[in-house]
């Protein structure tokens, strides 16, 4: 019974914090807010007169919502790189950063969710997939195994943190024995969330494309840059505007692991031009349209170049000791890291896949306003969410959040 | 196991042979067959495929089948109405006093409509009912009577259908009849067939070749050559669906339940002919057009954001009768049949003429042959 009178007290405390703050906070959260509502609005569009409002078709049936969703499934797994070191290897340098990588996976995970309902025909019938109650087509269907993976994950990775803040919350250490065995599991369930997306693209023999034993691997080494790229940002953000102390070592450390993903990530593409472009077949169509376009259909051109130009500056920067050290310096390469890797695991992915289609016609795909607006709102969402659970449990690592007996 | 073997295949090793009459799976009592040593291991492979692949899904299915999920469904649903917006505006309609017995009728429909299962796994009895209740809540919209079936596939049939190459000349009344019955949307002009205007000399070029032609045709220096769903015997599209709301009937027939799909459109990335088509919109079809004899798994109407296809038109097929395509083609090019029996005209041309299949190299086994005269 004491428990729950904790949890609620827990509710109650931080329901207080979230809604107390500086105007900066406020303005931050209001803006949030209007942004949501109008990826509400726009969505209320697409329930009322169907996918049709997006700029997807039979041609390329899979846009900007499938891509959004695939580059943020790597995000979430990335809070591992940060679970690993720290409750394994024992390296307390991370102790701080954890929980902010495990906030970040929660609001990725609801993001991904958020995507795939968004661009589902019938989220009426949501159900069917509900083990117990729906038809799961388990095991055939990559799919399924892909719902299973991110509910289970979203679970640890809320389990985890949730458990380490309620016993801060009381002023007590959280047992080892407890959180540790979620720990170690969380690190083998990134990896394969992140492989079971892959092999939903990678098991098509209809994509050549995607049909691509490299695909899988790729996707962990993008994702183990992309990933701790932005908790390095938010840990920036983080220092900057809270009394939250994160220290440069933990920083720096990160970064290295950012410069590692990130070389991986640049052989792995330059295995991938090399095998799509040294002797190209039929199947190397769709990297031709990618990188070069196809018959005069180029409209990914100036996406997947900015990419890779972002890509390789910011890998060559960061692999210099001297650069990476920089903090403003390292700053500017996760921006780079970032965006350049959200164009190549977003739509310089998915959309590719389908171009050209089966028989080889070739119709581009330009997202709607709607479509725009509904990924604007979801990652809104994003950052709403992780705001609150950011400030919560900053509130109670500060000590300023505690639990007082009456 | 190899009785229950329906799946026709050239030159795969797998033709079977029924009992062990000497007769060949391929209807030929002598010559071109496999020898009986390599059938053997091959229909040996064959049974340790299904077993390892669909096997333990069959007894799954014979249990969901026999587990009585409908009430319990429904009670648990019940208490789930709050986030379903259909199911409380049912509900709402339903227990209201001033509405209609219509209105309610319609309510109640919808509500089971909403929280009905998989048809796959429905007994008989509940496809009659899921069908009786459609037909119903067509007649209250419209006022009008449709019939619907809910005819299972018969004993001893695989369809299969092969494609005249020389014959086809382009006209595109497959693509007419098609659309007329099958009932698809008028505002998207949604179209099962492709027809590939292609020029002579280059061979199979589809990157190349004319699928959206307005012109006359046959055009000078071109042939013809159409696609749509081959009916895989081992479907892509199948394995991908998360809610199994699509799969091959026993009579080869790939279909859709589409109350059960959701719309995740995996199976149209799977598909690598373009044989799935979706509703990005209300699908449209004026009240004087629609087609009124009808199939559950086949050309009743469909609704926004769930994904469809050819059914080998499943309401002509399972009555004795050829596809609207087949019907309407004015030069023959198009020919349909059982596979299983050895005296259907499909059977004739695939023992009889130069038969191939599109990208047999996936492993799909299209059910769908081309063949040139």
């Amino acid at each position: 019974m004491g428990q729950f009178k904790v949890l609620k007290s827990l509710v109650v405390d931080s329901l207080d914090t979230i809604t107390k703050g500086s105007l900066k906070y406020h303005l931050w959260m209001g803006f949030l807010t209007i942004v949501i509502l109008i990826g509400m609005y726009c969505y209320s569009i697409q329930l009322d007169e169907g996918l049709s409002v997006t700029g997807m078709n039979d041609r390329v049936s899979w846009g900007l919502y499938i891509s959004n969703f695939t580059f943020l499934v790597g995000v979430a797994a990335a809070a591992v790189m940060l679970v690993m070191p720290t409750y394994i290897l024992k390296d307390i340098d991370f102790k701080q950063a954890v929980l902010i990588g495990e906030g970040l996976a929660v609001a990725a995970l609801i993001m991904c969710i958020a995507f795939v309902i968004a661009d589902m025909g019938g989220p009426a019938v949501l159900w069917h997939m509900i083990p117990g109650i729906g038809v799961f087509n388990f095991p055939n269907s990559m799919l399924a195994w892909d719902v299973i993976v991110l509910n289970v994950y979203l679970f640890i990775n809320i389990s985890i943190p949730f458990y380490i803040l309620f016993r801060h919350y009381q002023g007590k250490e959280a047992k080892k024995n407890v959180y540790l065995p979620g720990a170690i599991l969380s690190v083998f369930w990134a990896v394969a969330i992140h492989l079971v997306t892959a092999f939903l693209y990678q098991g098509l023999q209809a994509r050549p494309f995607w049909n691509n034993a490299l695909l899988g691997p790729r996707f962990l080494a993008s994702a183990f840059a992309a990933g701790p790229a932005l908790i390095i940002l938010v840990l920036a953000i983080i220092k900057r505007f809270t009394e939250f102390k994160v220290e440069e070592k933990t920083i720096k450390k990160i970064a290295m692991i950012v410069t590692v993903a990130a070389q991986i990530n640049l052989i792995m593409l330059i295995s991938e031009l090399f095998k799509e472009f040294y002797a190209p077949t039929h199947h190397s169509e769709s990297a031709y349209y990618l990188f070069f376009g196809l018959h005069g259909k180029t409209a990914l051109l100036p996406w997947i170049w900015t990419a890779i130009t972002l890509n390789v500056i910011a890998t060559a920067m960061l692999t210099f000791n001297k650069l990476r050290n920089n903090l403003n310096v390292l700053y500017l390469c996760c921006i780079m890291l970032f965006v350049a890797i959200w164009i190549e695991k977003g739509f310089g992915l998915i959309v590719p896949g389908f171009i050209p289609g089966p028989y080889g016609k070739i119709v581009e795909y330009l997202p709607t306003g709607i479509e725009v607006g509904v990924t604007l709102g979801i990652w809104a969402l994003g950052a709403f969410i992780f705001t609150i659970l950011a400030k919560t449990a900053i509130g109670i690592e500060l000590g300023k959040l505690r639990y007082k007996r009456k | 196991m190899s009785e229950n073997k329906k799946w026709y295949s050239l030159d795969l090793g797998l033709n079977k042979k029924k009992g062990s009459s000497g007769s060949c799976g391929c209807g030929k009592a002598e010559g071109g067959c496999n020898s009986h040593k390599e059938e053997l291991s091959a229909e040996e492979f064959y049974e340790a495929a299904i077993n390892a692949s669909i096997g333990e899904e069959r007894h799954k299915d014979g249990f969901e089948q026999v587990f009585d999920v409908k009430m319990d469904r429904r009670t648990a649903f019940k208490k789930l109405t709050a986030s379903l917006l259909i199911g409380a505006g049912a509900v709402s309609t339903s227990c209201s006093l001033t509405t209609s017995g219509d209105a309610k009728e319609k309510a109640q429909i919808d509500w089971e409509e909403q929280f009905k299962g998989n048809y796959k796994l429905m007994t008989d009895d509940e496809k009659k009912k899921t069908v009786d209740r459609l037909m119903r809540s067509y007649e209250l919209r419209t006022g009008k009577n449709i019939s619907m079936t809910a005819e299972n596939a018969a004993e001893d049939v695989l369809f299969g259908y092969a494609f005249n190459i020389s014959k086809c000349q382009g006209y595109m009344d497959c693509v007419s009849a098609c659309v007329a019955e099958n009932n698809q949307d008028r505002n998207s002009e949604m179209q099962y067939i492709r027809i590939h205007e292609m020029k002579d000399g280059e061979g199979f070029k589809f990157d190349k070749a004319d699928d959206n032609y307005y012109h006359e045709v046959p055009a000078e220096g071109h042939f013809y050559m159409g696609t749509q769903c081959f009916h895989c015997d081992d479907p892509p599209c199948v394995d991908v669906c998360p809610v199994q709301a699509t799969w091959k009937e026993e009579d080869g027939l790939v279909v859709i339940d589409y109350d059960w799909c959701i719309g995740c459109r995996y199976c149209m990335a799977a598909c690598p002919y373009d044989g799935r088509r979706f509703n990005w919109s209300k699908p449209e079809v004026p009240e004087n057009e629609v087609n009124k004899n009808q199939h559950y798994l086949g050309n009743r109407m469909r609704k926004k954001g769930v994904m469809e296809k050819c059914t080998f038109c499943v309401q002509r097929t399972r009555k004795g009768k050829n596809p609207a395509c087949v019907e309407a083609c004015p030069t023959g090019a198009r020919i349909f049949g059982n596979l299983l029996d050895p005296n259907s005209s499909i059977r004739w041309v695939l023992e009889n003429k130069k038969v191939f299949r599109l990208k047999e190299d996936l492993g799909t086994e299209p059910k769908f042959w081309y063949f040139m005269d």
